[in-house]
C-alpha cells in the first residue's frame, strides 16, 4: 500500500464525484429499479402497474418458453466457450513458434476482435444463406440433408455459435500465446530429455501450466456469450426460427421493450444479475488464487 | 517452412469470412445469387458502396458511432484517472465505500438493467441524444482499477519531490503522473474505442430516430425481414465492410497498444 502523500479536505471528494454520480444514477438506481419493477405486473390495458409480489419469478420459472431460452443460452454459451477455446488453443500452439515475423502473424490473427458481434453475424448469415451461401453449397456436395437455418433451429444456433467463435478467436489466441510464451523452455527440454513425445509433453506439461489462463478465458467467454451477444441475435436470427435462438438477454429485451411486459422483463434482468454475480465471483476466486501462487 | 505454411493456412481460414464479405460487396446482385457461388471480386465496387452509403444513411451513422466510441473512451479514461488518483493519493472518509461501489459496477452490465435504465434516460430527456449514448456508459471499474494499479507502482519519492517543488496535488497529477500514463491511456483508448463502436443494445435502447442510430444497428435495418423484398446482399456487405473498417483499422495501426490494453484491462 502506498503512503498517502496529499492532504486536502474536499479535493478527493471532488475527484471521485464524476464516477460516483455516473455509477449511482446509471448503475445503482436502475439496478434497484429492476428489483422493484420485478415485483409488479402490467395491467391488462398496459396503463398501470399492479403489485404482484414474487409472481413474476414463479411464473417465469414455470414457463416453458423461459426455460427454453435458458437452455438456449447455455447451449450457446458452452458452444462458444468450448468450441472457441479448443480452436484457439490449437491455433495458439501452432502460432507459438520461434520464427521471424511473429508480430505480423499475431496481428493477422488478432484483428477479428475489432468486428462487432452483429457485423460478424451478418457476414456468417450470408455464408450460411440457404440458397446462395458457400457453406450449404459445399455441404450439399458432401451429402443431402437439410442445412437451412430458417427451417432448422440447430443450424441457426450453429450459425450464431460460429460467428461468435470467429469473433472471439483472436482474443483467446492472444491470451493463450502469452501463456505459452511464459512457459520456460527449460521445463519443456526437461520433459524432452525424459523422453516425452510432443503430444505427451503438451498434455502433461503445457496444458496444466496453462490452466489458470484457460480458466480465466472460460469465465470471460461465458460472460461474453451471455451478456455481449445481444446484437448478434438481434441482427441475425431475431430469436428464430420459432424460439430456437432466443437467449436470455434477447428475451428480457423483447418482453420488456417490444411486448411491454415490464415486470416479467425486470424479473428476467434480476435473474441475469444473479448469473453475472456468480460469474464475477468465479473470476475473482481465480484472481485470488493467482496472487497466492 | 512447414510452420509458416501452417500459420498462413490458419490465418487464411480466419480471414476467409472477411474476404468473402468483401467479394460479395463487389459483385452485382446477379453474381451474388449465382450458383455455384463466385469467390472472386467483381467490378461493382463503386455502385454498391454508394448504394449502401445512401440507403443506409451511413455518413450520419458513422459520425454517430465515432462520437459514441470517442466519447465513451475519453470520458471513461478521464473520470477513471480522477477517481483512481483520489483513491491512491488521498485518505478520506468513505474511501472504502467508493471503492466497493466502483467494484460492484462490474456486476451490473447493460442487460441486467434494461427497462429501468431506459426510464432514467427518458426522465433526463436524453433519448436520442449524444448525452444518452455516451455518459451512462462512462463509469468503468476496469479502467479505474488499471490506473489505480499503475499509480501504486509509481515511487513515493516522485510525489515527495513534487511537493518539495511546491506542486499541489492537481499540479502533480497534470505534470508528473499524466505524462507517465501515456502508454496506459493509449492502450485503454484502443480497447474502449472498440467497445464503444461495437456496443449494440445500448444505442438500440436510447435512440428512436434514424438520425441518431449507430452504424452497427443501421446494418440490421438493411436486412429485410419477411418475404417481400429481395435482400440486396451486395449492398448489405458493402455497409458491413464500412462498419467494421474503423475498429479493425484501429487495431492494425495501434497494434502495440491494443495488445497491451487487451492484457492489462483484463488483469
Amino acid at each position: 500500500m502506498k503512503r498517502t502523500v496529499f492532504r486536502n479536505r474536499w479535493l478527493p471528494y471532488l475527484l471521485v464525484l464524476p464516477q460516483v454520480v455516473v455509477t449511482l444514477v446509471f448503475f445503482f438506481w436502475p439496478a434497484f429499479g429492476s428489483l422493484r419493477l420485478a415485483l409488479y405486473r402490467t395491467s391488462p390495458f398496459g396503463d398501470r402497474l399492479i403489485f404482484a409480489g414474487l409472481d413474476n419469478y414463479t411464473r417465469l420459472l414455470g414457463s416453458g418458453e423461459y426455460l427454453q431460452s435458458a437452455v438456449n443460452s447455455f447451449v450457446f454459451a458452452f458452444g462458444v466457450t468450448f468450441g472457441g477455446l479448443t480452436a484457439s488453443l490449437g491455433l495458439a500452439v501452432l502460432a507459438n513458434q520461434k520464427i521471424r515475423g511473429l508480430a505480423i502473424y499475431r496481428t493477422a490473427l488478432l484483428w477479428p476482435y475489432g468486428i462487432a458481434p452483429a457485423v460478424a453475424g451478418i457476414i456468417w448469415l450470408f455464408i450460411f444463406h440457404p440458397a446462395y451461401g458457400v457453406l450449404p453449397y459445399v455441404l450439399a456436395a458432401v451429402g443431402s440433408f437439410q442445412f437451412n437455418w430458417l427451417l432448422e433451429g440447430w443450424v441457426a444456433m450453429l450459425m450464431l455459435i460460429t460467428a461468435a467463435v470467429w469473433k472471439q478467436l483472436g482474443y483467446n489466441i492472444a491470451f493463450f500465446l502469452a501463456g505459452l510464451q511464459s512457459i520456460p523452455t527449460s521445463v519443456l527440454e526437461a520433459a524432452q530429455v525424459d523422453g516425452a513425445d510432443p503430444v505427451r509433453r503438451f498434455w502433461r506439461v503445457v496444458f496444466p501450466l496453462l490452466s489458470p489462463i484457460t480458466f480465466f478465458l472460460f469465465v470471460l467467454n461465458m460472460v461474453f456469450s451471455f451478456f455481449e451477444t445481444f446484437g448478434l441475435v438481434h441482427a441475425v436470427t431475431q430469436g428464430g426460427p420459432g424460439h430456437a435462438t432466443e437467449i436470455l438477454v434477447y428475451k428480457a429485451y423483447n418482453d420488456g421493450f417490444v411486448n411491454q411486459q415490464l415486470g416479467t422483463s425486470a424479473a428476467q434482468s434480476v435473474i441475469l444479475m444473479v448469473v453475472v454475480i456468480g460469474l464475477t465471483m468465479l473470476q475473482f476466486r481465480y484472481a485470488e488464487k493467482r496472487v497466492t501462487y | 517452412m512447414l510452420v509458416h505454411a501452417g500459420l498462413i493456412a490458419v490465418i487464411a481460414l480466419i480471414a476467409f469470412p472477411l474476404y468473402y464479405a468483401f467479394v460479395i460487396s463487389t459483385q452485382s446482385l446477379g453474381e451474388v445469387t449465382s450458383v455455384p457461388p463466385r469467390l472472386t471480386p467483381s467490378w461493382h465496387v463503386g455502385e454498391n458502396y454508394a448504394a449502401a452509403w445512401v440507403k443506409g444513411k451511413l455518413g450520419r451513422l458513422l459520425v454517430n458511432s465515432l462520437v459514441m466510441a470517442v466519447g465513451i473512451a475519453v470520458g471513461k479514461i478521464a473520470i477513471s484517472i480522477l477517481s483512481a488518483f483520489a483513491i491512491v493519493y488521498f485518505n478520506f472518509r468513505g474511501k472504502q465505500v467508493v471503492f466497493w461501489m466502483i467494484f460492484v459496477t462490474l456486476m451490473l452490465p447493460v442487460p441486467v438493467r434494461i427497462m429501468s435504465t431506459y426510464e432514467v434516460i427518458s426522465t433526463l430527456g436524453w433519448i436520442d441524444s449524444y448525452w444518452g449514448l455516451t455518459v451512462p456508459l462512462m463509469a468503468s471499474a476496469t479502467a479505474t482499477f488499471l490506473f489505480r494499479q499503475f499509480y501504486q507502482t509509481v515511487p513515493d519519492s516522485l510525489a515527495e519531490a513534487a511537493q518539495l517543488d511546491g506542486a499541489g496535488p492537481l499540479r502533480f497529477l497534470w505534470s508528473f503522473l499524466l505524462p507517465l500514463s501515456g502508454t496506459n491511456i493509449a492502450a485503454l483508448f484502443v480497447i474502449l474505442f472498440i467497445y464503444g463502436w461495437n456496443e449494440y443494445l445500448w444505442p438500440l435502447m436510447v435512440t428512436n430516430s434514424e438520425e441518431m442510430r449507430t452504424v452497427v444497428i443501421g446494418i440490421e435495418k438493411l436486412v429485410p425481414r419477411g418475404g417481400g423484398e429481395i435482400p440486396e446482399w451486395n449492398v448489405i456487405m458493402a455497409a458491413a465492410m464500412m462498419a467494421l473498417l474503423p475498429p479493425v483499422a484501429v487495431i492494425l495501426f495501434m497494434q502495440r497498444w491494443f495488445v497491451k490494453g487487451l492484457i492489462e484491462s483484463e488483469k
